[in-house]
């Protein structure tokens, strides 16, 4: 008994520093954030002090130099605008190709399997010189361009959840009038709910993280965070301002936690649905 | 119903579908083309047959030194962090005091984008480093742990979550049972837990392979391939033989269509193998 509780200890000990080491890069970078620019090289690990200590200096900085503030903005019309179109459109797509049972069908769900193995690299020259093309590199553009890369995930998804769900009352429903877009929307998604959140989340989490696709169709016209961020630290060629980047840093990652913080069980959740059916 | 349905693709299907054609399907057939060919921009395309797979073999050092520095670190990131994330899910399977806060930190880097991970860590590192006077970009080798310690950080509390879902799901029964026969812990481990993770196991190896192979954000952004390419992954190669390099966007497609290939036979082999290993439930 003793025993047991002394390895209870130790192994709580141990937990206990492995989360300090863990929060430790971020702490890291929050204090510096409010150093000034000129202390941050050479000690970075001291804590601010009355010599080093600016205040919000650095995020005013940040802010107006960068467009931290627009470019958060454009991510989330983006995120929230791609996460919605693929919710949405993928759901109703698979719930026809598993309903209508034709060899058609049948392989467009092959062809939405096989993408999710293919490397972003491999369509990334050819997908960008058509999407350019098609007028597809604005803020709204590439939200059909994010609906045709999530397709191959969220289809995946949601027709596994279909084939799970009985026919006989799509089919009532169809019976009593109901026209198939009625019965998807009033009677099939509402069943899907647990696997549009899952999706959503999923997709949510690349879609806001996302670096190379924007930096490649919207560039440094219409920045997202992720591309503001690489830009400045590109743009400098060495000449950084510390400050300024550690409050960008933070800025990019406080709204993240924030969320994460209070959508945690529905996160986690959502991630291992996907990885287990996925 | 069918029937009834039958006339409704154009609503539920199209969409989809065209924005997976126009943004997928044509640019990889496209993308295949393409890299038998010599090309400036996608109208210029001549014909040179296996000439870019050729000159990406032969005639160039980056690709194989990115090759090779990725499988290096696949292979020591897909054991460290599968490792590290089933140990701390048997810890936090315990019912140990502040369950729920470890495991909060533990999965919360995940939810962070690879380009501000990238110089988190940057920061971090060369500030260590800095003590003794050294960066980042100064030998390969740092670039390469900077990197193997960035993914562990980011996906063990990932893998950890999927681990613990799988663990969970084992009777207790089973454990109590050979308890009682007079089984060691570490057989029970061994013999009992094991086997009833597998299926987690193949997941948590599968999105650790392909997580590690196709790392391209926090490449960019912890040592951007310094010192002189040396940690270039595959990624990262490709992406700078495209745009850093005129003339040879040929090779860099046809570097695009071995990394696809290498990716698909790892993806395939490996659920092969792992898939044969579960137990049936």
């Amino acid at each position: 008994m003793m025993k047991s509780k002394i390895s209870h200890w130790i192994s709580f000990a141990f937990l206990l520093f492995l989360s300090l080491v863990f929060i430790f890069p971020i702490y890291l970078v929050v204090i510096n954030s409010f150093k000034s620019k000129f202390n941050i090289i050479g000690e970075p690990f001291s804590f601010p002090d009355e010599d080093t200590f600016v205040g919000f200096e650095n995020y005013i900085y940040g802010i107006e130099s960068a467009d931290i503030v627009g470019s958060f903005f454009r991510t989330l019309i983006i995120t929230v605008g791609s996460v919605v179109a693929i919710v949405v459109l993928t759901s109703m797509t698979a719930w026809y190709i598993t309903r209508v049972k034709s060899k058609f069908n049948k392989w467009i769900y092959y062809l939405f399997l096989f993408s999710m193995i293919v490397p972003f690299q491999m369509v990334m020259y050819t997908m960008t010189s058509i999407s350019v093309k098609l007028g597809l590199n604005s803020v709204l553009g590439i939200i059909p361009v994010y609906l045709g890369f999530g397709s191959g995930l969220s289809v995946f998804m949601f027709s596994g959840f279909v084939k799970g769900l009985p026919s006989e009352i799509e089919e009532a429903a169809m019976i009593d009038g109901c026209g198939p877009i009625k019965t998807f929307f009033y009677v099939v998604f509402p069943m899907l709910k647990p696997t549009a959140i899952t999706v959503a989340i999923l997709n949510a989490m690349w879609i806001w993280n996302d670096f190379l696709l924007p930096y490649l169709l919207l560039g440094s016209n219409n920045k997202t965070l992720s591309v503001a961020i690489q830009l400045t630290m590109q743009g400098a060629y060495g000449a950084i301002d510390w400050g300024g980047f550690m409050a960008m840093l933070v800025l990019a990652v406080i709204p993240i936690i924030i969320f994460y913080l209070f959508c945690q069980k529905y996160i986690i959740k959502g991630v291992v649905d996907g990885a287990v059916k996925g | 119903m069918e029937k009834n349905m039958k006339k409704y693709f154009p609503v539920f299907v199209l969409p989809t579908f065209v924005a997976f054609t126009v943004v997928f399907l044509i640019p990889f057939v496209l993308g295949i083309y393409l890299s038998f060919t010599e090309f400036t921009t996608v109208e210029s395309a001549t014909w040179v047959g296996l000439e870019n797979y050729i000159k990406a073999f032969t005639q160039d050092e980056n690709f194989k030194n990115a090759l090779w520095f990725t499988i290096k670190f696949t292979f020591v990131s897909v054991i460290t962090i599968n490792v590290i994330s089933f140990f701390l899910a048997l810890l936090l399977t315990k019912a140990l005091k502040g369950t729920n806060f470890f495991r909060t930190v533990f999965f919360m880097p995940n939810l962070i984008g690879g380009i501000v991970l990238g110089y988190i860590w940057n920061l971090l590192i060369n500030s260590i480093l800095g003590v003794f006077g050294f960066d980042i970009t100064y030998d390969a080798d740092f670039g390469f742990w900077g990197l193997v310690f960035l993914l562990n950080w980011q996906l063990i509390g990932y893998m950890m979550v999927i681990y613990i879902a799988g663990l969970q799901n084992i009777p207790k029964e089973l454990n109590e049972a050979a308890m009682i026969d007079g089984a060691s812990p570490f057989s029970v481990l061994k013999n009992i837990t094991v086997p009833m993770v597998m299926p987690a196991v193949t997941i948590c190896l599968f999105l650790t392979l392909t997580n590690s192979f196709k790392l391209f954000d926090q490449n960019l952004a912890l040592t951007g391939g310094a010192p002189a390419r040396e940690t270039s992954m595959l990624a990262l190669d490709i992406y700078n033989t495209f745009y850093g390099r005129i003339g040879w966007q040929g090779v860099g497609q046809a570097k695009a269509v071995v990394f696809f290939l290498i990716v698909a036979i790892i993806a395939f082999v490996q659920l092969k193998i792992t898939g044969r290993k579960e137990v049936e439930q």
